[in-house]
Parts: C-alpha cells; sequence; structure tokens
C-alpha cells in the first residue's frame, strides 16, 4: 500500500508551466530526498502534492479532505512561521490538533507523543521558552517536532535542515532516517548533497519542473546527472565510513 | 487562567453593581437594587428598570462582544494591530446611521437609526465577502476591508458636507462619537442576537486559530479549512460590530487594546484569549460608561472619546514596550 501516489501531476504560475507531468509513488519505509537547483519547483511540487497549490493531474494526498489528509501526511513549510511567543511545549502539541476530538485539553496518550518529540529534538531544555524568541535553528528545531507530534504515516518538509549547525544537520536527517527505519515515510527537500548520499534510501532530482532521475542515491548523484541539474563537478566514493560525496567545482 | 477568568468575571459582576447604581440622584445601592425588581418604589422603579438596567446591560454585551471579536481579529490576521474595525462593517455601519439621521428616517421611527446602521453593516459586509473573494488570503480581507471603510467613510463625510440642515449635521457628529445614554430595553433586544450569534460563532474558531500560529499552510495541514474559518470571522464579527454601532455608534479601541493587554496572561495562545478577551472587554466598556458618568455629570460626555482618551496612550505604552524587547 502505497502512502502517496502521484500521477502526471502539472503546475502553471502566471502562465509559467512549474511543474511538469509530474509521476512517482512513495511506500512506506522510504527516507526520499527531493533534490534539483534553486527554482526547479521543489516547493511547487510538495504544495502541489498536498493540494495546497491548484494542480492538473493527480495526488492521492489533494484528493483527501482536510482532516483525513491532516492524519496522513504532516507538513512543515520552508518559511517558519512562529505567530505568536507561545512556549515550546505548546507548539509542538499543536501537532495533536488533527488528533483531538473537542476542547483543548490534551490526553495523555497525547501528552507522550509531545514528549517524545521534544526529546526527540533535544528541546528539552527549550520547553517553556516562548518559541518565536529561539534563534533560527532552534526554531526549525521546534517546528520539525511539531511535525513529528502528528504521528502521520507520511512528513513531509520543505529544507528541514536548512539553518542548522552541523551535528543538527545530521541527527535531524538521522531522525528522518529512524522514521523510514520504522516503516513510515519521508518526504524531505535538501540541498545538502552529502548528507542526501548517506542518509537517503532514494532521491528525487528535479530539474525545470520535470524528474530528471529517481532512485538509489548512488545511481542518482552521477557526476553526469550532477552536471547537467546543477551544473557541478563532484566527488563520490563508497568508504569505509559510508558514502562520501562532495561537489568540488561549478562547470 | 482560570484564576484570571474568576477576577475578570468579578470584575464585570462589581462593575455591573457600580453602572446600575449610579446616577444623578442621590440613593442608595440597596435601595436602588431593591427598586429594581419592586414595583412600588415608583419613579425609582422606572428609571432602574427603563434607563439604568438597559445601559448596564448594553456596556457589558457591547464590551464583550467587541474584545472577543478584536482577539479573534488579531488571532486570524496573526497581527496585534488589528481590530474588529478593520473589515469595514463598523465604518459602513456608521455611513447607515447617518443616513438615517439625516433623511429624518431615525426621529421618524423609534428603532430606525440602529436599523438602518444595520442595514449598512449587512451591505459593507456583502461587499467586503464580493471584494475579497471566498478563496483568498487574509491580505485580500485585510485590503477590501481598508477599500469599504474609506468608501463608507467618504460618503459619510458626503453627506455631512451637503447636509441642509445643521441640527442634522450637529446630531450626526454627536452620535458619532458613541454613547450608551438614554437607550432602551428596546435597544438591548435588537442587538442581543447580532452580539450573540456573533460570539458564538466566533468561539468555534479556537482551535483554528491556534493552528493558524504556523502560518496559513501550516493551518491547512493540520486540517482546518481556512474558507470556511475565514467566513464565519467576518461573519461573527461583522454581526458584533454592525449591532454595536447600530445601538451605540463608533466606540473604537477595545477590539484593539483588550486582547492586546491580556495575551501574555493566556500564555500568547489565540484560543484561551477569545474568553478573556470578551470579559476584558466587557470590564473596559464598564469602566469607560462608568468614567463618562462620573467626571462629567452635566456635560454628556462621549463613550467614544473616553475609550479612544484611555486606549490611544495605553497602546502607546504597548508598543513602547514591544519596542524594548524587540531591541
Amino acid at each position: 500500500m502505497s502512502l502517496l501516489s502521484v500521477q502526471n501531476l502539472s503546475v502553471t504560475l502566471r502562465n509559467r508551466p512549474v511543474i511538469r507531468d509530474v509521476s512517482f509513488e512513495v511506500q512506506p519505509g522510504e527516507f526520499i530526498g527531493l533534490l534539483g537547483p534553486n527554482g526547479s519547483g521543489k516547493t511547487s511540487l510538495m504544495r502541489a502534492v498536498l493540494g495546497l497549490l491548484p494542480a492538473t493531474g493527480r495526488s492521492s494526498l489533494a484528493e483527501m479532505n482536510t482532516s483525513d489528509r491532516a492524519r496522513a501526511v504532516s507538513w512543515m513549510p520552508q518559511s517558519r512561521e512562529i505567530a505568536w511567543p507561545i512556549p515550546v511545549e505548546r507548539l509542538v502539541a499543536l501537532g495533536r490538533l488533527p488528533h483531538l476530538p473537542q476542547g483543548l485539553q490534551l490526553p495523555m496518550a497525547d501528552q507522550a507523543l509531545v514528549d517524545q518529540a521534544i526529546n526527540r529534538m533535544g528541546l528539552v531544555s527549550f520547553r517553556r521558552r516562548a518559541a518565536s524568541r529561539l534563534s533560527g535553528g532552534e526554531q526549525a528545531r521546534a517546528l520539525i517536532a511539531r511535525a513529528l507530534a502528528q504521528d502521520t504515516p507520511l512528513f513531509m518538509a520543505d529544507e528541514p535542515a536548512t539553518g542548522l549547525d552541523p551535528a543538527h544537520q545530521i541527527s535531524t536527517t538521522e531522525i528522518f532516517a529512524t522514521l523510514a527505519a520504522e516503516g513510515r515515510s519521508a518526504l524531505v527537500s535538501l540541498h545538502d548533497l552529502g548528507l542526501a548520499a548517506r542518509h537517503c534510501t532514494r532521491l528525487i532530482l528535479l530539474s525545470e519542473g520535470r524528474i530528471l532521475a529517481d532512485g538509489a542515491p548512488s545511481d542518482v548523484l552521477t557526476p553526469d546527472l550532477m552536471a547537467r541539474a546543477f551544473g557541478i563537478s563532484v566527488w563520490h566514493q563508497n568508504t569505509a565510513q559510508g558514502p562520501v560525496f562532495q561537489p568540488l567545482e561549478v562547470l | 487562567m482560570t484564576r484570571l477568568m474568576l477576577l475578570l468575571l468579578v470584575a464585570v459582576l462589581a462593575l455591573f453593581l457600580v453602572s446600575l447604581t449610579l446616577g444623578p440622584a442621590d440613593v442608595g445601592m440597596g435601595e436602588s437594587l431593591a427598586a429594581l425588581f419592586d414595583d412600588s418604589y415608583g419613579p425609582l422603579t422606572l428609571v432602574m428598570q427603563e434607563i439604568r438596567l438597559p445601559r448596564a446591560i448594553l456596556a457589558v454585551l457591547l464590551g464583550g462582544g467587541l474584545g472577543l471579536s478584536g482577539a479573534a481579529m488579531q488571532g486570524y490576521l496573526r497581527n496585534p494591530l488589528a481590530e474588529p474595525g478593520l473589515i469595514g462593517v463598523s465604518s459602513s455601519a456608521a455611513l447607515g446611521a447617518v443616513l438615517a439621521i439625516n433623511s429624518g428616517l431615525a426621529a421618524a421611527l423609534t428603532l430606525g437609526l440602529p436599523m438602518a446602521a444595520l442595514a449598512g453593516a449587512l451591505a459593507g459586509v456583502f461587499l467586503v465577502m464580493a471584494l475579497a473573494g471566498s478563496h483568498g488570503s487574509s491580505l485580500s480581507l485585510i485590503l477590501a476591508g481598508i477599500a469599504i471603510s474609506a468608501l463608507a467613510a467618504a460618503l459619510t463625510s458626503l453627506v455631512l458636507n451637503l447636509s441642509p440642515n445643521p441640527f442634522a449635521a450637529n446630531e450626526i457628529v454627536f452620535w458619532m462619537m458613541g454613547s450608551l445614554a438614554d437607550r432602551s430595553m428596546q435597544h438591548v433586544w435588537l442587538v442581543l442576537p447580532f452580539v450573540a450569534t456573533g460570539a458564538a460563532l466566533l468561539l468555534t474558531l479556537a482551535r483554528g486559530l491556534d493552528a493558524l500560529t504556523l502560518g496559513e499552510d501550516g493551518a491547512r495541514t493540520l486540517g482546518m479549512n481556512l474558507n470556511r474559518l475565514r467566513l464565519l470571522l467576518v461573519i461573527g464579527t461583522a454581526s458584533i460590530v454592525g449591532g454595536a454601532t447600530a445601538t451605540a455608534g463608533a466606540i473604537g479601541f477595545i477590539g484593539l487594546v483588550v486582547p492586546h493587554i491580556l495575551r501574555p496572561f493566556v500564555g500568547w495562545q489565540p484560543s484561551r484569549l477569545l474568553w478573556a478577551s470578551g470579559l476584558g472587554g466587557a470590564v473596559m466598556l464598564q469602566l469607560a460608561d462608568i468614567a463618562v458618568r462620573v467626571i462629567f455629570p452635566a456635560r454628556d460626555l462621549k463613550l467614544g472619546v473616553v475609550t479612544a482618551l484611555v486606549g490611544a496612550p495605553l497602546f502607546l505604552h504597548l508598543i513602547y514596550k514591544t519596542r524594548k524587547g524587540l531591541a
């Protein structure tokens, strides 16, 4: 049973085709990295898949009603919006909203999931701090915890690791890999090709609104495809410490 | 949280009693309250039932409604500077009232003025909804509201400009300053359904407003239907503000200042602010209405003038505090 099925999805914004005829499936247990240069349509693709952007073609998530969708997928947008200085634990608890019947009191089981998400993102000492007054990287971690607390089979995030320090970039990416190992899936756009090479189970490479390549990291991060998509030369080796990928020069 | 609610509730009730027993006649509190329920006091009973009771009830109803709609509007727009008048309803209601005064309808019919103001509010809200579209973002709502406000204000000025009768112009200017003096129980029954409906609609928005803390995309992927939320917000706010303007004229600053003051006390959560701000609005409007009667009992000080005089410096103080927090 696939968690997401996208068929012939196209998006046109202001008479400009942004996404052209994109199809793919997401199975349980996958950590998919969505790669592509600036303006290749990563954000538009994800928003269209979620039904936040009008599109032609099919997306199984866009066809759901809003409350079913909120239990099927969680979404972390690129713009890290936190409108009010509410405490971090309240922010994370917002992820439980789709699962609560009525009222705003948090049941025990839900509180446990909130605590788990806070622990996973290393936010225990920030619990009571005002979320909107944290540093950019800390805000990103709080918002990822918020998405984790939604506890959905599929996680989607738009550049969640951007702006994090190296340790948190690695640990955040590892969290998505762990989720995939647990049988959930993550569809995450990212620019750090080295992290993608090490942790993703599958990569989708976008270029000018089309899928240029879709497959295992070793099949996508080839010198030829990297040159076509990004215009860079690369060094990619399987080492004793796992795959190492380094962009070298602009061609 | 509950302590804050209890405190506000006690304040509302205490001020209600003060408002009921405050007047030019030198009558004790106990006697006035007894006269309210007992016809044997003669004229005092009449004063209590026909003058002071409606005034006190209206202060609670309108203050509560304005505070609540201010909290909802600020929560929806995620902006502490938003206020319920932003969607153009108070200006269009004022235009309706001004037309009623100028045309003589207000003098000819007992409830002519509030009815005309409600018609103006209704026309205004339809125009705003048509302009903003049913699928637009919060920005289109603000722009539509500003356009309708400006248009209604211009037409109001035109009516004043062309008014052949200086007394009508005078009356219009005084009416627009807002007042709760000399309102009857008829006014209460007229405005009650509007405020009650509006409040019921706005209170259903609690979860959606919390979810909007994460932005519009964030709220939508948390299962919130934002088109429905915006529609309910506009109808609820219009119902309250239209009703309030129709019965009391333009009373500003309550919906702006009260949510802003109370926000830190409810942990900045938009959902918890709704109730608190409703009670806080009732407290502030009652205080203002009592001040109007105590400061210059003989000069007919207008309510809207007092709320603005108190509200503006309070607001300046809040801006100063915010600026210090940013630095």
